[in-house]
């Protein structure tokens, strides 16, 4: 291409739009399978919000892998000395939680301004909707991983060996980050609509940290235990915590959050189908 | 080959965010009733109502009428940004979007980062993208202010930038709204020349605007909106005598 001439562009798809027949689960198929191929435009868009956030900064994202280590350091010692808890079992237990909170509660912070913050180029190109959704997914999964070399330090330390049923854990991840994905386009598509969501969803995150076993062990709950299993933020983060830690969840835990899976996703894609031709209005 | 068709065409926007009260004053100010309230008491602006037209390759179609007409309304539409409430559009062919030159533009990227996002968005690939960035970058005539944040671009150097970006694609059906303010007057040639360009090899023309000059000079037909519906349609001068 000479320097003059301008650049030829692969065409988008032609605009066809009857409000008749408005085909809605085509069309939010259509979202998601052209957001996914171009995947590479997602992954571009979290690389710059990242190095955006930490310009100028020296650590970079680094800061998140210190300063989460400073707190587990500061929060093991406590909970030793307080409590008088066995850190050797109790601390790896909270590296993995509080990392895999983390990466949750951040998640669903951002996805309540997935969309909104995409406002200026909602409303002057036609792009999936679903780029703006993976775009937060890949963010977070990028500082998330910044905070994984923790628990293998963690592991190494108290010499934790969690054995094969560690790669249980794989499925675990995908049952998470799916569960994340229909999240994401769920909140970010209400919080645009409703602007007062994205308070309420802060709150009740906050609620779920209190009452899910995060910072406090699941056996505490003695012969009630069982019923956790309805706690839908245990069961999600059970099925890859359980497994890093050596301790496989049960069957039914795995079925709980793979019909949670289920739920979400399909609560999520009948609300897309539904609003996705008015989310330009909404921004 | 490129063409748009629309068939009773309507787009209707809630108001989501409007406070009851500031509504009053707008519905007591507003001189054609616009603003109404839907089945589910939502207030709801008509913002386009009923548009019927053709346009066919070879077409330079201006948009004219006051503010508020629903111009911008209806080249967002054709971009595929709303999808109508009723009736129906085609659009075909390649479309390129000249409505807000920086929508998209993050200040804390450099130029060139901005540059090749925006390849990305258009649906390039990295490499072309980049390709596009050396060239967008000659263009604008930044230099080695290409690899700084834009956060330290004076207006014009922005200016300059997002309109090189926008710009550098060569579209089939293009959809343009009035925004000519671009940075000094050596790059104003520039940049006129490079609009002439991209309207004279589009296949379709659509431009909105308040300019009557610009119109004579550029469009064959007009087609004047008025409260979001049709006025007027027709060759250029039969349409402006009518205003």
């Amino acid at each position: 291409m000479s320097a003059s001439t301008p650049v030829a562009v692969q065409s988008p798809p032609a605009v066809t739009s009857d409000a008749s027949a408005p085909r809605r689960i085509g069309r939010a198929l259509d979202d998601l399978s052209l957001g996914f191929s171009r995947w590479r435009l997602p992954v571009a868009l979290a690389q710059l919000d990242i190095r955006n956030r930490y310009r100028g900064s020296v650590l970079g994202p680094m800061w998140l892998t210190l300063s989460t280590a400073v707190t587990f350091t500061a929060l093991g010692f406590l909970y030793a000395t307080l409590f008088h808890m066995d850190l050797h079992d109790y601390l790896p237990f909270l590296v993995v939680s509080l990392i895999l909170w983390n990466v949750f509660s951040q998640l669903i912070g951002e996805a309540c301004t997935s969309l909104t913050v995409a406002e200026g180029i909602i409303r002057q190109l036609p792009l999936p909707f679903t780029v703006h959704a993976l775009r937060c997914l890949m963010r977070n999964a990028v500082i998330a991983a910044h905070n994984l070399p923790l628990i293998l330090v963690v592991f190494l330390i108290f010499s934790i060996n969690p054995g094969p049923g560690v790669l249980l854990a794989i499925p675990g991840m995908m049952l998470f980050i799916l569960n994340g994905f229909a999240v994401v386009m769920f909140l970010g598509m209400l919080c645009a609509r409703f602007r007062d969501i994205g308070p309420i969803v802060a709150t009740v995150t906050q609620l779920a940290f209190f009452v899910s076993p995060v910072i406090w062990k699941p056996e505490l709950l003695h012969e009630r235990q069982v019923w956790l299993v309805l706690n839908p933020v245990y069961d999600v983060m059970e099925v890859v915590r359980g497994p890093l830690l050596g301790q496989p969840p049960s069957l039914l835990i795995w079925a709980a959050a793979a019909g949670i899976t289920v739920l979400v996703c399909g609560l999520s894609f009948a609300f897309f189908v539904r609003f996705r031709g008015r989310i330009a209005f909404w921004v | 080959m490129p063409h748009i068709l629309a068939e009773r065409l309507s787009i209707a926007f809630p108001l989501y965010h409007v406070g009851a009260r500031s509504l009053k004053k707008r519905l007591m100010a507003s001189t054609i009733p616009r603003l109404r309230t839907d089945s589910s008491n939502r207030v709801v602006v008509a913002a386009l109502n009923d548009l019927s037209f053709e346009v066919r390759s070879g077409e330079r179609v201006a948009l004219v009428g006051h503010n508020g007409a629903g111009k911008t309304t209806l080249l967002r539409t054709l971009a595929g940004v709303y999808e109508p409430v009723g009736g129906r559009l085609d659009v075909e062919g390649r479309i390129g979007s000249l409505i807000d030159p920086s929508a998209g533009m993050d200040i804390d990227a450099t130029g060139r980062e901005n540059i090749v996002l925006r390849g990305l968005f258009r649906g390039l690939d990295q490499k072309q993208s980049e390709a596009m960035a050396d060239e967008a970058g000659a263009f604008s005539g930044l230099g080695e202010f290409l690899d700084v944040p834009m956060r330290t671009y004076s207006a014009g150097m922005q200016v300059r930038l997002s309109f090189a970006i926008a710009t550098l694609m060569q579209p089939e059906v293009l959809l343009m709204d009035e925004w000519f303010s671009a940075g000094d007057a050596d790059f104003m040639a520039k940049a006129q020349q490079r609009l002439e360009e991209l309207v004279r090899n589009a296949e379709i023309l659509v431009l909105a605007s308040h300019s009557m000059a610009i119109v004579r000079a550029w469009c064959t037909r007009a087609i004047r909106l008025e409260g979001g519906r049709v006025v007027d349609d027709g060759p250029v001068e039969q349409v402006l005598a009518g205003m």
